[in-house]
């Protein structure tokens, strides 16, 4: 079983929950930026929330399936249409072999996904089938999809078993807004920023720059200040570089007091930017839904918040599985 | 090595949100503070904790990633600061590690014909070579004599990353000697793979092709990251290098850097290495004398 890709789209990519154990050598987690979407598409298809999915990027695919498929669509806003029909997004769609999956534009968010029944059957490396494509591993040979490509489809578990709904419902489908309050735990290097800096990081208006992929999002906005000082030995000559140190998923960077960035699933895994907060686990899915243009408020939280929301976001997740059936 | 601090300053802890914790062991670089490190390091990931994600050693800081459902943050944080208590106690300062011979062509035309494109607005001395301008600004004679000094010490290396299995390189020679490179004024979009580059007081070796910032002296002439694992020494794995091992350059010409690429091909590359004990009083003592013996240890294989 596989899909033809006659169209690949913008950047579609093999996607699960991601690789870690790696990041001491610079292999990024990689997995689904928007992680909870792609788990609630792996729900309606009777999948766990381990199987591989398609990230579609602003642009999807076209793509055929060879045999009977069940597949589902969620994460940002798109029409999808079989065989040039609409058909809903957030549930669980019936297609027969040799049927046409086909997308309209986006009308929000950046990424949308493509569950299928079985999961996309791609070799796992070291321990996942994510693609990280700068490293030229994992997914389907390690890069985003072309024309031509038949990217195989596993068999379907639990022996085609699926939930008894077919469809998430509304309250467990997220919001693709253009304005978002992104939670962040100060640290790292913020005691490296001025006092008018730190504030003017949590009280500006920042929005998304079109330099925005699935290693970072970079930020616009007023700036802000570095301290001075003589640097240490071995950083760099700027206010805002450190000697080269990790960098947590989710941290801030802000090279040349400049434009923010913040790292995501693709990551690269260190550097010599100061990091001055890091965004917090439950907030990363929502930094993942951001368009260019998203105007963004950075709201510091403490460790405890943070773990508080980790828990909520958990709860979210399977409050929504057990609406569409899965779980007890 | 006269490190003007020795790292025995209690280090720094912070958090990365709720998934990391960050231990910064010194603001400045130093042998000292990255064997600091690396012996954290290595203690923390022989403990097999239930919850802890990755541990990345870096050049004078430590990055955990930790799962907190399993690991509380204030559990993880004492146990960290209970093995940098014992560190302070016990001086064991010495490490099982390896020393490898890395062929480089040193002003090869690959990196040349890059930093042809990234010139102005780039490049501090639009007008000439960054070898050039890197022995300049060392007070070097000329580009022979900055190409010596690159390979005549080895290097050791302080950490992994940036992107898969890219060394940054810490040459083992006192302060006063260090190698010391500004970054390019803005990064480049293109950095050909195995680019020998150097920015601060690192060296590194381009692991793949992509974005980079730092200075371009030449190639190395083998993989040091094989996703395919075709060659002997990817055996294991995908990734070559490791903190804490000892990296000896040595310049090959035209005619050498070719052989080596037929090696490749025949798939029958094999790296230069042999394993040591590095120690560290050792190589603070006497940097070089030292090194000569590390040195050594690569003439019988």
């Amino acid at each position: 079983m596989a899909f033809d890709i006659k169209n690949p789209g913008l950047a579609t990519t093999v996607q699960d929950q991601g690789r870690t154990g790696h990041y001491n050598v610079g292999i990024p987690q990689s997995g689904s930026m928007d992680q909870y979407s792609a788990e609630l598409g792996n729900a309606l298809v009777g999948n766990t929330a381990k199987e591989a999915v398609l990230e579609c990027t602003y642009l999807g695919p076209v793509l055929t399936t060879h045999q009977d498929a069940v597949v589902a669509v969620t994460g940002a806003p798109v029409d999808v249409r079989v065989n040039g029909e609409t058909r809903p997004q957030w549930t669980r769609l019936q297609l027969k072999a040799g049927d046409e999956l086909s997308f309209g534009v986006i009308r929000g968010g950046t990424r949308y996904y493509i569950a299928v029944q079985g999961g996309i059957d791609v070799p796992e490396v070291l321990g996942s089938r994510s693609t990280y494509s700068l490293g030229a591993i994992g997914g389907f040979q390690g890069r985003k999809l072309e024309a031509g490509d038949q990217v195989p489809v596993g068999a379907p578990l639990n022996a085609g078993a699926l939930p008894d709904a077919d469809t998430v419902p509304d309250e467990f489908r997220p919001a693709f807004a253009k304005e978002q309050a992104v939670r962040i735990v100060l640290g790292l290097y913020d005691h490296r920023l001025t006092d008018e800096g730190l504030d003017g990081l949590l009280h500006s208006e920042w929005k998304v720059t079109p330099v925005a992929d699935r290693m970072g999002l970079r930020y616009s906005g007023p700036g802000v200040q570095w301290k001075e000082r003589e640097q240490p030995f071995g950083a760099g000559s700027d206010p805002s570089n450190i000697v080269d140190a990790g960098y947590a998923v989710g941290s801030i960077q802000i090279p040349g007091g400049t434009q923010p960035i913040i790292l995501h699933r693709d990551a690269v895994s260190g550097g010599g930017y100061a990091m001055v907060g890091t965004v917090i686990s439950a907030d990363m899915d929502l930094v993942a839904r951001a368009a260019p243009g998203t105007s963004t408020r950075f709201v510091a939280i403490s460790l405890d918040e943070a773990l508080v929301a980790r828990k909520e976001l958990a709860e979210l997740k399977r409050n929504a599985r057990a609406a569409i059936g899965e779980g007890s | 090595m006269s490190s003007p601090e020795p790292a025995a300053l209690e280090a720094r802890y912070t958090w990365g949100g709720d998934e990391f914790l960050f231990v910064e062991v010194s603001e400045s670089m130093s042998l000292a503070a990255n064997f600091r490190v690396m012996s954290i390091a290595a203690k923390l990931s022989a403990m097999q904790l239930p919850g802890i994600v990755d541990v990345c050693p870096a050049n004078a800081s430590l990055l955990v990633r930790f799962d907190p459902d399993v690991l509380p943050p204030s559990t993880l944080e004492e146990t960290i600061r209970t093995i940098e208590g014992d560190l302070t106690h016990h001086h064991d300062h010495s490490l099982e590690t390896r020393i490898i011979e890395v062929p480089v062509w040193y002003e090869d035309p690959f990196t040349a014909e890059v930093a042809e494109r990234f010139r102005e607005g780039f490049h501090q001395e639009p007008g000439g070579s960054d070898i050039d301008y890197a022995a300049k600004v060392n007070h070097l004679k000329d580009a022979a004599e900055f190409i010596q000094r690159h390979h005549e010490q080895p290097w050791l290396v302080s950490m992994v990353g940036f992107v898969a299995g890219l060394p940054f390189l810490f040459q083992l020679v006192e302060r006063e000697k260090q190698l010391e490179v500004p970054k390019y004024l803005s990064p480049r979009t293109d950095t050909p793979k195995l680019t020998v580059g150097h920015g601060g007081c690192f060296g590194c070796i381009y692991s793949v092709r992509g974005a980079g910032g730092y200075q371009m002296f030449g190639v190395a002439a083998a993989p040091i990251f094989d996703p395919a694992q075709s060659l002997a020494d990817f055996k294991d794995f995908m990734v070559f290098f490791k903190p804490g091992d000892i990296v000896k350059f040595r310049p090959v010409t035209e005619a050498e850097y070719n052989n080596i690429q037929a090696e490749i091909s025949a798939g029958t590359f094999r790296y230069r290495q042999v394993p040591v004990t590095f120690d560290l009083s050792q190589a603070l003592a006497d940097p070089e004398g030292y090194n000569q013996e590390l040195m050594e240890a690569l003439n019988g294989v």
